[in-house]
């Protein structure tokens, strides 16, 4: 809960938008702008925020929010 | 500004973007033209940031991903209806053809001209085409060495060829004024060229660089486009105890100071002191502002072992008013604007007081002597895109002012005072030799400027050579010294009437009756022409007051926010200089 409550403060701020409400089931179409160039700000503050590095493979296959987290707490051990 | 904030620069750069578009500043606006051989998304993004940090409010064009030679070599009309001011090139080593195992030296020159010959090519089309300035990334050195060290230092290693070609584009930026070399060879050395590289993503997205050195890349495209656009700071204000010597000259004395090179704390104070010198000798003012007895700065100044001399500076402010105080002192001395000021002091209530009531003073943060003169240097306060005769002489031109001062005070009568200067100008049109300064004239000057326009060396030289354009630039020279150039008018005619479009003169020489002279010429040339009126406009800006009422007070007369001068019965109004045809 509390990664995915720190992944919507990035998504905020990556977007500007603070109406933005995630959940394990969002996908890129479910929010404006979150194109591929985006994307690439969203892993990128992952990464800088819990200091953690995502493989070529992991970040070619997102396929959405929840993994983005199981990922995550994988990584930081949680 | 520096070291950057990356986590607000890349995780909130978009409502970064909207806080800076709501500042209510000078902004200039130009129109700046990306082309990639990497994606450039967000180095846009991070240049755009940087300059607006910088009061430019850029437009852009982006060329398609690595079309960069293309974009340029083919017909392309939007490009064309862009009219770049600026064509960024944005590309790196990996864009260099393949280099493949060469074995003769023969074969590597070959190469080398082919490679840099591609280049001279695309940067010649530029200025033929568009005629606007070009910032190149050099490159940086390749990730890995197949020769080990030997692959610099022989003509079969890559990283020689780099180097080599580098050469190249320097001995061109060298040739060419308005071509300006962006360093992210030295880029990513200084943010180690293992994190500079991040192949994933490359591989993912092509970028050429890791995300997070973007920044950093947008923030030195910014300090070169703000420098050819005249916003450099031009004066640094620094303290004395323990900034420009260890210790504290009332209490110790002369004697227990650290500036020499016999202690290493001393040698740390010193290369401030080396640094300062040199900023000096390419046109920073650099001032003192120091709470002592003014006797008593003067004994630690004098010294043999302290590197500058008193006539290196141009404002001595020792005394033990609050430091805001003596800075606002220096500002008005320099006549300058305190958003180009520098203020530097190890002390951080010091510090806090000057931004507190001072807020466009720059104020960079001040831990430690020995980290300080690079932490200056990164701040790209006084990055340099070009170098005039009046830089080199600039701190001298001010004290000759200074000279000025005390002997207008000798003077009852103002009049008596400036006849007593034997001025004498030179005011001609624009010539290939002054076009620099009077670019530089034009892009610097905030109060004395009609118009607020901005043009680039460019832009300057196409209108030097128009005939529709009517150009003026003045020197003044006194018997303290020569000002230079120190004004610029541009007019356009326009059917019996002569438009003054643009006119700029430096504070250096406010209240000299300077710009009755410059009048009194534009009054000659449009009657020579047998144009019948000279008219102009005011554009208020925050900082040009000084001129609200200068059309009036030449009389002219105002239509409906135009100012119209009837030149039939015209005569000289300046008294006090002679003119130099």
């Amino acid at each position: 809960m509390e990664v995915l409550s720190q992944l919507q403060t990035i998504f905020r701020d990556v977007f500007d938008d603070d109406n933005i409400v995630i959940t394990r089931t969002s996908v890129a179409d479910d929010v404006d702008d979150w194109d591929s160039l985006a994307q690439v700000n969203l892993i990128l503050c992952v990464e800088r925020f819990w200091g953690i590095k995502f493989s070529l493979d992991e970040i070619s296959n997102f396929k959405n929010v929840g993994q983005l987290v199981d990922l995550i707490e994988k990584k930081i051990g949680v | 500004m520096y070291p950057l904030n990356a986590s607000e620069t890349l995780q909130k750069k978009k409502s970064l973007k909207k806080k800076l578009l709501a500042q209510s500043v000078n902004w200039i606006e130009k129109r700046v033209a990306i082309l990639g051989g990497s994606t450039t998304a967000e180095v846009k993004d991070q240049l755009e940031i940087f300059l607006l940090k910088n009061a430019i409010k850029p437009t852009f064009y982006e060329s398609e991903y690595n079309q960069y030679w293309e974009d340029v070599m083919f017909d392309n009309p939007k490009l064309k209806q862009f009219e770049p001011e600026i064509i960024y090139i944005h590309t790196t080593s990996k864009n260099l053809t393949p280099y493949k195992q060469v074995k003769t030296k023969e074969k590597a020159d070959a190469l080398l001209k082919v490679q840099l010959g591609k280049f001279e090519e695309m940067w010649d089309k530029i200025f033929a085409t568009y005629n606007c300035y070009i910032i190149q990334n050099n490159f940086e050195r390749p990730p890995y060495r197949l020769l080990g060290n030997m692959d610099i230092s022989d003509y079969r290693g890559f990283s020689n060829f780099i180097s080599r070609l580098n050469q190249g584009m320097y001995k061109y930026a060298q040739t060419y004024p308005n071509f300006f070399v962006n360093d992210i060879d030295y880029l990513a050395s200084e943010f180690g060229l293992s994190k500079w590289l991040d192949p994933k993503y490359w591989y993912l997205y092509k970028y050429a660089m890791s995300i997070e050195a973007i920044p950093a890349l947008g923030f030195n495209v910014a300090n070169i486009i703000k420098s050819i656009y005249g916003k450099n700071k031009k004066a640094v204000v620094t303290d004395l105890d323990n900034t420009l010597w260890g210790g504290i000259i009332g209490d110790f004395g002369l004697d227990c100071i650290y500036m020499t090179m016999d202690t290493p704390m001393g040698e740390a104070y010193r290369e401030l002191q080396k640094y300062l010198l040199n900023l000096k000798d390419i046109g920073v003012l650099i001032n003192v502002c120091s709470k002592n007895d003014y006797s008593v700065a003067l004994q630690g100044i004098m010294s043999d072992d302290f590197l500058l001399s008193p006539a290196d500076f141009v404002c001595l402010e020792a005394n033990w008013d609050d430091k805001h105080y003596n800075v606002e002192k220096i500002i008005n001395k320099l006549n300058l604007n305190p958003d180009s000021v520098v203020f530097i002091d190890d002390n951080p209530v010091e510090r806090d007081i000057v931004s507190e009531n001072i807020p466009a003073v720059a104020v960079p943060y001040f831990e430690d002597i020995i980290y300080f003169p690079q932490h200056l240097d990164k701040q790209g306060y006084f990055e340099v895109t070009a170098i005039t005769a009046d830089d080199l002489s600039r701190t001298d031109m001010y004290l000759a002012n200074t000279k000025r001062e005390q002997a207008e005070a000798s003077f009852v009568n103002y009049k008596d005072y400036l006849k007593s200067l034997n001025m004498s100008a030179e005011i001609k049109p624009f010539k290939s030799s002054v076009i620099v300064r009077v670019t530089q004239l034009i892009n610097k000057t905030n109060q004395f400027n009609l118009t607020n326009k901005r043009y680039g060396e460019a832009e300057v030289e196409q209108i030097a050579s128009s005939d529709k354009c009517i150009t003026l630039y003045g020197k003044l020279v006194d018997k303290f010294g020569d000002n230079g150039i120190v004004s610029a008018i541009i007019a356009e005619v326009k059917e019996d009437s002569l438009r003054i479009v643009l006119w700029v003169m430096s504070c250096r020489v406010f209240k000299r009756e300077f710009e009755l002279a410059m009048f009194d010429e534009l009054v000659a040339i449009a009657k020579s022409m047998g144009l019948s009126s000279i008219s102009g406009k005011y554009v208020p800006s925050d900082k040009n007051e000084i001129v609200a009422n200068l059309y009036k007070n030449l009389g002219f007369t105002n239509y409906g926010g135009v100012w119209v001068f009837d030149v039939s019965s015209a005569e000289d109004l300046c008294k006090v200089i002679s003119i130099v045809r």
